[in-house]
């Protein structure tokens, strides 16, 4: 059995990755068509949300994602604090426009859906409100690569801010534990039978969650690659210039 | 199609929106992949032509 730390050599990364990718990519495409064409065209209307609860096939998927791409980027990040590994920081740095555009697509259909069931685009809602700050943290974190010439120094203090965000990533998944007020409803996915949505909602729900969970993981191991090139092109660089 | 009724231009709006931020992140990221091979097969092959 091979330990893990051995994809920690940027080759070992790329060879395993290059194996993984069409499957992941695949599966991905393969989940995506089905939950949500099974969803957009084959579910009924809820009796209280009418068509809107279609909504909730991407909704609810790019939420969830939103919030465990920040905390991959945690658990990559923290590698690279305690093991110094460039590959977990490039993982990171890889995610993060990833998880911002799942934050977004949440935000968008949140709002798209609120307005005609709740009356209102947008309420400083506990939830809500967290998931906003969760995107400007996703930002600034982006930002904070771009603005910092030394990768090494990028990645030091950009797991920081990692760390710091993670607050508001926990905070946007508990938020309706933490304060019993505002208008989002509970957990969707729940595994008490009384709580969770119907089976004819469930299963094209999950097979869509899987279909952007493939698409992450398939993204993410695709942007490391493109990020472990570009280190080997800025260093190649660097020694053209020293002659 | 299924009949959307009133909500239809929500629910449309919803997976237009989610579909398209896809399309733009996926083709971004193929596009940036291209673009740092390309310069890395560049600088890879004068470096070992110099060699």
């Amino acid at each position: 059995m091979n330990s893990i730390w051995e994809y920690a050599n940027p080759r070992k990364f790329m060879a395993t990755s290059a194996f993984l990718l069409p499957w992941t990519a695949g599966l991905a495409a393969l989940c995506l068509v089905t939950g949500l064409v099974w969803g957009f065209f084959f579910t009924p209307d809820d009796f209280r949300q009418g068509s809107t609860v279609k909504i909730i096939y991407i909704h609810v998927p790019s939420a969830i994602m939103a919030v465990n791409a920040w905390l991959m980027m945690l658990v990559a990040s923290l590698i690279w604090v305690i093991r110094r590994h460039h590959v977990s920081a490039l993982a990171a740095k890889a995610a993060a426009p990833v998880g911002m555009v799942f934050t977004v697509i949440a935000l968008a259909t949140g709002a798209l859906w609120g307005q005609p069931m709740w009356g209102t685009w947008w309420e400083w809602d506990p939830r809500l409100t967290s998931f906003l700050i969760l995107f400007l943290f996703y930002l600034g974190y982006m930002a904070l690569w771009e603005a910092i010439e030394n990768p090494d120094s990028a990645a030091d203090l950009t797991s920081v801010l990692c760390l710091v965000g993670s607050v508001f990533a926990v905070i946007s998944r508990y938020a309706l534990l933490f304060w019993n007020q505002g208008l989002h409803q509970g957990a969707t996915l729940s595994l008490d039978k009384e709580q969770n949505i119907s089976n004819v909602f469930w299963y094209p729900l999950v097979i869509a969650l899987c279909g952007f969970g493939f698409l992450f993981l398939a993204l993410v191991l695709y942007r490391t690659q493109t990020e472990i090139r570009a280190r080997r092109l800025k260093a190649l660089i660097a020694q053209e210039r020293m002659g | 199609m299924p009949d959307l009724g009133q909500y239809a231009v929500y629910v449309l709006s919803s997976y237009a929106v989610t579909l398209g931020l896809l399309a733009v992140l996926i083709l971004g990221s193929i596009w940036q992949a291209r673009r740092v091979r390309a310069r890395l097969e560049a600088v890879e092959s004068r470096r070992d032509r110099s060699a």
